[in-house]
């Protein structure tokens, strides 16, 4: 898709909020939906749509920890911190992501294909620690699993 | 009516009307509760706590809750003292400790409550921040920006936001990591900031200042090839004595030219003598415009370089209605590097021009487009603040109010009333006024007190006057937050093909014009807006010449150089175009 028909497609989706008072949130939301982050270029097409400064725009993505404001990756990694996988040793899988992808957690290969994330709960601590890549769970995850984690992912995206 | 509330602070009684924050209620019996965040020019956000006092039992902070009946308020004891000198305390471990050489150190709020309370060491392990490290932003070459002594008061934010409607700063991130920034981590000069330095005169530090350009002074005040050429701004005049101890308003002009020729200028011009050339050009454009029907309407003044930006960021379709018409010190500058150097034999290349101007737009000003190079190098080489000035005189051990007075140079020295009425809002509309009447009815203005333009109340002031058989309505605007709903107004008329409801718009970007401006001496409020408007309300009346087209060295100037206004030589060095900008650079 061209930047200019992104930009097109950023318009129309949000035009149900334009009107309402309020819907800031839910249109930067309905971008973050298509991207995966909100893009410099389609804030602003939201400031001008909604009428609302860019500065204030920003001041409600910086607040809130959701949104992104870079690409987070292709592959999107979630390393359950939560009570229980934190007890089962989290710490020591994201510690293991961390080194093996070389970022920190929060942060992107540069090759823009990993993501890393620390998600509080994913609703099945039975399998501490809990990993999800992109919809797929990891149970029960050791540091000793992360490289075929990554692997795995690495041989579908060499498809 | 309004309902008046009965309360005691501190056992005293008080009867404040009702909506009365505790913290005003408290100035009635001279009590002054000590406050960090909170500014009379804006919205008590009870940001830094501060101001926390008790009342009915509870810790409440000040600035924010209304009096009610009956209330017993406390103001001090030593609990309330612990608890604010806690308040302090977190806010200076995070701080620097770089009052030394901090450009704020003499003006710094937070500094001044440390010493009232008394610290003498630190009593927080100093936290170490994100944006610690942050680097300085001085893109804009106008102010700069130190995140690192920011205390998170939020005045600079509400400033641009609110009260100027830029939009340049803003609160990101959350809790620790909170920080005053531009949107997409541009720097200023990318971002929507139109360099009025409002967010400079409200900041309690150093976290906004403006640039500092003293130093390229005092190398060319030394160097011996250098002709320095210094002139003063209207607004100037009625707010430097502040720094000197001075009450706001106090006009200090004559002392002025014999401090700047003490600090080594070799020529001390006026900025009035350049606004009344303005006056020339821009009234005769008005008149053009107005009774010739040559150009469209409404005109719009443009002196004010904040604005210029404003306007081409937000209003690029209004360019048409600018006035052409260069800035006063951008004329004298231009002036000074051709008809004062011709007449003096002097190298335009060797001339230091250098502007005291109530005003950190200025600094940008001076470098905004080729046409600020109509001398064939920069008309005007320096803007400094009057701030900067003040500080320069102090570091040259120069005693300011004992100073005898002087005159300034000729040519470009004499002033009329109508150009040092240039610096409040409304002056500019008034001064083009006076001289507008003579152009059109051909005869003089006899009542020439237009005060309807003038005071620092209303942010839109509006007036009829018959001229030239047609009702003329003029409008002034103060602050940029209120030029908004004034241009809307005039593009809608415009588009509907109707005609403008004003034929003459006056806008200055800082609320009540140049005295308010950017760059004067901090700790400005409306009472010392309207003291400083009162002080350049007296140079006007006490002047004997109050119409800029009476001005004896004006006249000349025409006769001798230019011609007549909006002459092709005038066009050249008097006049400037203006383009669309981007309100973000990226």
């Amino acid at each position: 898709m061209t930047d200019e028909a992104a930009l097109e497609q950023t318009r129309k989706a949000i035009q149900k909020w334009k009107k309402k008072r309020g819907s800031l949130i839910m249109a930067l939301h309905e971008i973050q939906g298509i991207y995966g982050y909100v893009p410099w270029d389609h804030a602003k097409v939201v400031a001008e749509e909604m009428g609302v400064a860019l500065a204030r725009i920003y001041e409600v993505l910086t607040f809130y920890n959701f949104f992104k404001l870079e690409s987070p990756g292709k592959y999107i990694i979630s390393v359950c911190d939560g009570t229980a996988c934190h007890i089962k040793g989290g710490a020591s899988v994201i510690d293991a992501f961390a080194k093996h992808l070389n970022i920190n957690p929060g942060e992107t290969t540069p090759d823009r294909l990993f993501h890393m994330q620390i998600v509080r709960c994913l609703g099945c601590c039975g399998l501490a620690p809990v990993v999800v890549v992109n919809g797929k769970t990891y149970g029960k995850v050791s540091p000793a699993d992360v490289p075929s984690i990554i692997d795995e992912w690495k041989k579908k995206e060499a498809l | 009516m309004t309902k008046m509330i009965k309360l005691k602070i501190d056992n005293l009684d008080v009867e404040v009307p009702e909506g009365t924050s505790i913290l005003d209620a408290a100035k009635k019996v001279q009590v002054e509760i000590p406050t960090l965040c909170y500014h009379p020019d804006l919205e008590p956000t009870a940001a830094c706590g501060l101001c926390i006092v008790k009342a009915n039992g509870r810790m409440l902070r000040s600035c924010c809750t209304p009096v009610m009946e009956g209330m017993e308020v406390i103001t001090r004891d030593p609990e309330i003292v612990n608890e604010r000198k806690t308040v302090l305390k977190l806010i200076l471990s995070r701080h620097p400790n770089e009052c030394l050489t901090c450009l704020k150190n003499e003006t710094c709020e937070l500094r001044q409550k440390a010493a009232e309370f008394g610290f003498r060491q630190d009593n927080f392990k100093k936290i170490s921040l994100s944006h610690e490290d942050a680097p300085l932003d001085c893109s804009t070459r106008s102010i700069v920006l130190d995140p690192r002594k920011c205390i998170l008061c939020g005045r600079c934010v509400q400033v641009c936001q609110n009260v100027q409607n830029v939009w340049a700063l803003s609160f990101l991130n959350r809790g620790l990591k909170t920080r005053i920034a531009v949107a997409g981590n541009l720097t200023l000069d990318e971002s929507p900031c139109i360099k009025c330095g409002q967010c400079v005169a409200h900041c309690p530090t150093g976290a906004l200042t403006e640039y500092d350009d003293t130093g390229i002074v005092w190398r060319s005040l030394m160097n011996k090839e250098k002709y320095c050429v210094a002139q003063i701004a209207p607004a100037v005049r009625v707010a430097i004595g502040e720094a000197f101890g001075k009450d706001p308003g106090e006009i200090s002009t004559k002392k002025l030219y014999s401090a700047l020729r003490r600090l080594g200028f070799d020529a001390v011009f006026d900025t009035n003598f350049g606004a009344d050339v303005t006056i020339m050009e821009e009234g005769s454009e008005f008149v053009e415009r107005f009774a010739h029907g040559k150009g469209s309407l409404p005109l719009i003044t443009s002196c004010c370089p904040a604005w210029v930006d404003y306007m081409q960021k937000y209003y690029p379709d209004m360019i048409e209605h600018f006035s052409t018409c260069k800035s006063p010190h951008e004329i004298v500058g231009a002036l000074t590097k051709t008809y004062y150097a011709e007449k003096k034999g002097l190298d335009p290349k060797d001339i230091m021009m250098v502007s005291i101007m109530p005003c950190t737009a200025k600094k940008y000003e001076i470098r905004r487009n080729e046409s600020m190079y109509a001398s064939g190098c920069q008309d005007v080489d320096v803007s400094l603040t009057t701030r900067e000035l003040a500080r320069m005189l102090k570091q040259a051990g120069i005693v300011f109010d004992e100073l005898k007075d002087e005159e300034a140079d000729s040519p470009l020295g004499e002033y009329s009333g109508a150009g040092t009425i240039f610096g409040f809002s409304g002056g500019v509309m008034e001064a083009a006024l006076r001289t507008a009447y003579r152009l059109v009815e051909g005869k003089e203005l006899d009542d020439v007190d237009i005060t309807p333009l003038r005071g620092v109340d209303e942010g839109i002031k509006t007036m009829e006057m018959p001229l030239g058989g047609k009702t003329l309505k003029v409008a002034v605007a103060q602050g940029t937050g209120n030029v908004g709903k004034l241009l809307d107004e005039v593009r809608d008329a415009l588009n509907r093909g109707e005609e403008s409801p004003y034929q003459f718009i006056e806008v200055m970007a800082c609320p009540g014009g140049c005295i308010g401006g950017g760059g004067q001496p901090t700790g400005v409020t409306n009472k010392v807006r309207k003291e400083r408007t009162k002080g350049l309300i007296m140079d006007d009346k006490k002047s004997s010449i109050r119409k800029s087209h009476l001005n004896p060295d004006v006249q000349k100037l025409y006769e001798e150089y230019l011609d007549k206004p909006l002459s092709e030589k005038a066009h050249h060095l008097l006049h400037t175009t203006y383009n669309a900008v981007p309100v973000y650079k990226k």
